[in-house]
C-alpha cells in the first residue's frame, strides 16, 4: 500500500541552528504513530514541516504520493494545533463558525457552506458532547472546551490523516480518556491514520501501535513492543524505556 | 392651542425633511455614502481583528501625495489616488516582507512619504493649496456625479470581493497557520486584502477626509466586536451601524450645519460608546 507520508533525509533549520537533522520515515494507511522526544527536540517542527508550515532545508517530503509542495487534496489531513493561546479573544466567532472551518480543505472557490455542512457540523458537535456550545463564542469557553472544539474542526472533514500536536494538554482526566479512545475508534474502524504528539510517554502506549522517537534526529521509529525489547534502546534510554513501556500492553 | 403647536412644528420638520431629500447633493451623498460606508465597516473587521486597523490611516497619508500629484499635473486626484493607493500598499506589504520591519513600521514610512511627497508638490506649485488642504477633512456633500458613479461601482467590486472570499479571509483572519493546513493561500488572501483597503481609503477620503478615513474602518468594526455573538453577525452589524452612521451624520450637518465627514465620524463614536455601555450593563 502506498505511504501517506514519505519522509527523506529531511533538515530543518531555524537560521543557524538546525532543528531537525535526516529525518527518514514512512506514514502508511491506518497507523497509529506516537512522536514523542524531549522539550526542544523538533516534534513540532517536524509535523510543521510535513503541514508545509516551515521550509525545509535538504530532504523530501511526500503527501500522499505527491511532493509536498504540488500536494492540493488537503481535506485527506485534519491538524489539531499545540497552542490555545493564539486565539483573540476579541474575535467574535461563534463555535459552529469555527468547526466549519475544518470544512474549507474540501471546497473549490467560492467557497460557500450548505445545509450538509451545517448537518457534518452537527455530527460532530453531537458526537464531541459540545452540540448545546454550537452558538457560543469560542472566546466565552473553557480551556478545555476551546481543546474539543479545534478537535471538532480537525475531525469534522474526517480526514485520511489526523496530526494532532499535544492534544490532551487542556483536557480532564474524563475528557482526555474519552479523546483517546474517539481516535483509536477513528483508527480502528475507519482505518485513520493518526500522528500524535505527546509528552504522555507512560499513556500512549495503551493506544498508538508505534512510536517515533526524536531528539533533532531520528533515535528510533518502529513498533512499540520492538521498542521495549531493543538492547540498542536500553542502552540509549535506560530507565526512560521502562516508563515508556510499562503501561504498554 | 399647544396640541396645535406641536402639529406645526411636525409638519415643519416633515416639509423640511421633504425639501431634504429632494436636493440631489443630499441624494448623491446619501447614496455614495452609503456604499462607502458599508465596505468601510466590513473590510475594517478584517483589519481590525488582524491588528491592521492603522493601515487605512497609512493609506490615507499616500492618498494625500496623490491627490497631490493629480492636481500637480492638472490630472482628475481619483485617478491618480486609485493606483497611487494600491501601489503604496504592495509597498507595505513588500517592505513587511523583505525589509525586516515589522508592518506597523512599514506602514509608517509608506504613509510619511505619501505625506512628504504631498507637502512637497504643494510646496512647489504654490497654487493649489486650497484644494489640495479640502481633502484632508472631504466633503461628500459636494460629490459630484462622476464620483457617485466610481464609489458607487468600486464598492461593488470590493463588496463581491469580500462575498467569494468571505471563508478564506475568515479563516486566515482567525488563524493564519490553520488557514494554510487547509489550502488556503494566505499569502494571496493578505495581499486582496490590503489591495480593497486601498481602494476603499482611496473613496473614503471624499467623504470624511485623510484625517478620519482609519475612523471609518475601526469604529462600525470596534462597536460591533462590543456586543456582537458570531462574525457574520459581527460584519452585518457593523455594516448597519456604519450605514445609520452616514445617513444621520449627513442629516445632522445639514441641519445643523456641521462639516459632514466628521459629524460621521461622532455618529460612529457615539455609537461605539452606546455600545460599550450596553455590554457593561447589559
Amino acid at each position: 500500500m502506498a505511504a501517506i507520508i514519505e519522509i527523506k533525509n529531511v533538515s530543518v533549520s531555524y537560521g543557524q541552528s538546525q532543528a531537525l537533522k535526516d529525518i527518514s520515515f514512512s506514514v502508511e494507511p491506518g497507523d497509529f504513530i506516537g512522536f514523542v522526544g524531549p522539550n526542544g527536540a523538533g516534534k513540532t517542527t517536524l509535523i510543521k514541516a510535513i503541514l508545509g508550515l516551515l521550509p525545509i532545508a535538504s530532504g523530501s517530503i511526500e503527501l500522499f504520493g505527491k511532493q509536498r509542495n504540488k500536494f492540493s487534496n488537503w481535506g485527506k489531513i485534519g491538524y489539531l494545533p499545540q497552542q490555545l493561546s493564539f486565539i483573540n479573544v476579541l474575535f467574535p466567532a461563534i463555535v459552529e463558525e469555527v468547526i466549519l472551518l475544518g470544512l474549507l480543505s474540501q471546497k473549490a472557490w467560492p467557497k460557500r457552506v450548505t445545509k450538509a455542512d451545517i448537518a457534518k457540523v452537527d455530527e460532530i458537535a453531537e458526537q464531541l458532547r459540545i452540540a448545546d456550545l454550537k452558538k457560543k463564542m469560542l472566546s466565552e469557553l473553557s480551556g478545555g472546551q476551546q481543546q474539543k472544539v479545534l478537535l471538532a474542526r480537525a475531525l469534522v472533514s474526517l480526514p485520511e490523516l489526523l496530526i494532532f500536536d499535544e492534544p490532551s494538554t487542556a483536557l480532564d482526566p474524563d475528557s482526555r480518556e474519552f479523546f483517546f479512545k474517539l481516535i483509536k475508534e477513528m483508527n480502528e474502524k475507519n482505518g485513520t491514520a493518526i500522528i500524535l504528539i505527546t509528552h504522555d510517554t507512560g499513556y500512549i502506549g495503551h493506544y498508538a501501535e508505534k512510536l517515533l522517537y526524536v531528539d533533532k534526529e531520528l533515535i528510533y521509529f518502529g513498533k512499540f513492543s520492538d521498542f521495549c525489547k531493543s538492547e540498542k534502546m536500553s542502552n540509549y534510554f535506560g530507565r526512560h524505556q521502562h516508563i515508556i513501556c510499562h503501561q504498554h500492553d | 392651542m399647544a396640541g396645535i403647536s406641536i402639529l406645526f412644528v411636525i409638519n415643519t420638520i416633515e416639509m423640511n425633511m421633504i425639501n431634504f431629500l429632494q436636493y440631489s447633493f443630499i441624494q448623491k451623498a446619501f447614496f455614495a455614502g452609503s456604499f462607502i460606508g458599508i465596505i468601510c465597516a466590513a473590510l475594517g473587521m478584517f483589519l481590525v481583528l488582524r491588528k491592521m486597523s492603522l493601515i487605512g490611516d497609512g493609506l490615507s497619508h499616500v492618498s494625500f501625495g496623490a491627490i497631490a500629484l493629480g492636481l500637480f499635473f492638472g490630472v482628475y486626484p481619483f485617478y491618480v489616488a486609485v493606483p497611487v493607493v494600491v501601489a503604496g500598499s504592495y509597498l507595505i506589504l513588500k517592505i513587511t516582507e523583505k525589509a525586516k520591519v515589522y508592518g506597523d513600521a512599514a506602514i509608517g514610512i509608506v504613509s510619511a512619504v505619501g505625506i512628504s511627497g504631498g507637502i512637497i508638490l504643494a510646496g512647489v506649485s504654490r497654487g493649489f493649496n486650497v484644494d489640495l488642504f479640502s481633502y484632508l477633512f472631504g466633503n461628500i456633500l459636494s460629490i459630484s456625479n462622476l464620483e457617485v458613479v466610481l464609489s458607487v461601482l468600486l464598492s461593488c467590486v470590493v463588496l463581491a470581493i469580500l462575498y467569494f472570499y468571505y471563508w478564506d479571509l475568515f479563516s486566515a483572519t482567525f488563524d493564519e497557520e490553520y488557514a494554510k493546513t487547509t489550502g488556503i493561500k494566505t499569502s494571496k488572501i493578505n495581499t486582496i486584502l490590503i489591495f480593497l483597503t486601498a481602494l476603499t481609503v482611496v473613496l473614503s477620503v471624499k467623504m470624511v477626509g485623510v484625517m478620519l478615513v482609519s475612523a471609518l474602518l475601526i469604529l462600525p468594526a470596534a462597536c460591533a466586536l462590543q456586543i456582537a455573538k458570531g462574525f457574520k453577525f459581527a460584519i452585518i452589524l457593523g455594516c448597519i451601524i456604519s450605514l445609520v452612521s452616514v445617513l444621520l451624520g449627513i442629516t445632522f450637518s445639514f441641519f445643523l450645519d456641521l462639516p459632514a465627514g466628521a459629524t460621521i465620524v461622532m455618529m460612529n463614536a457615539i455609537f461605539f460608546a452606546l455600545a460599550f455601555i450596553y455590554k457593561r450593563i447589559a
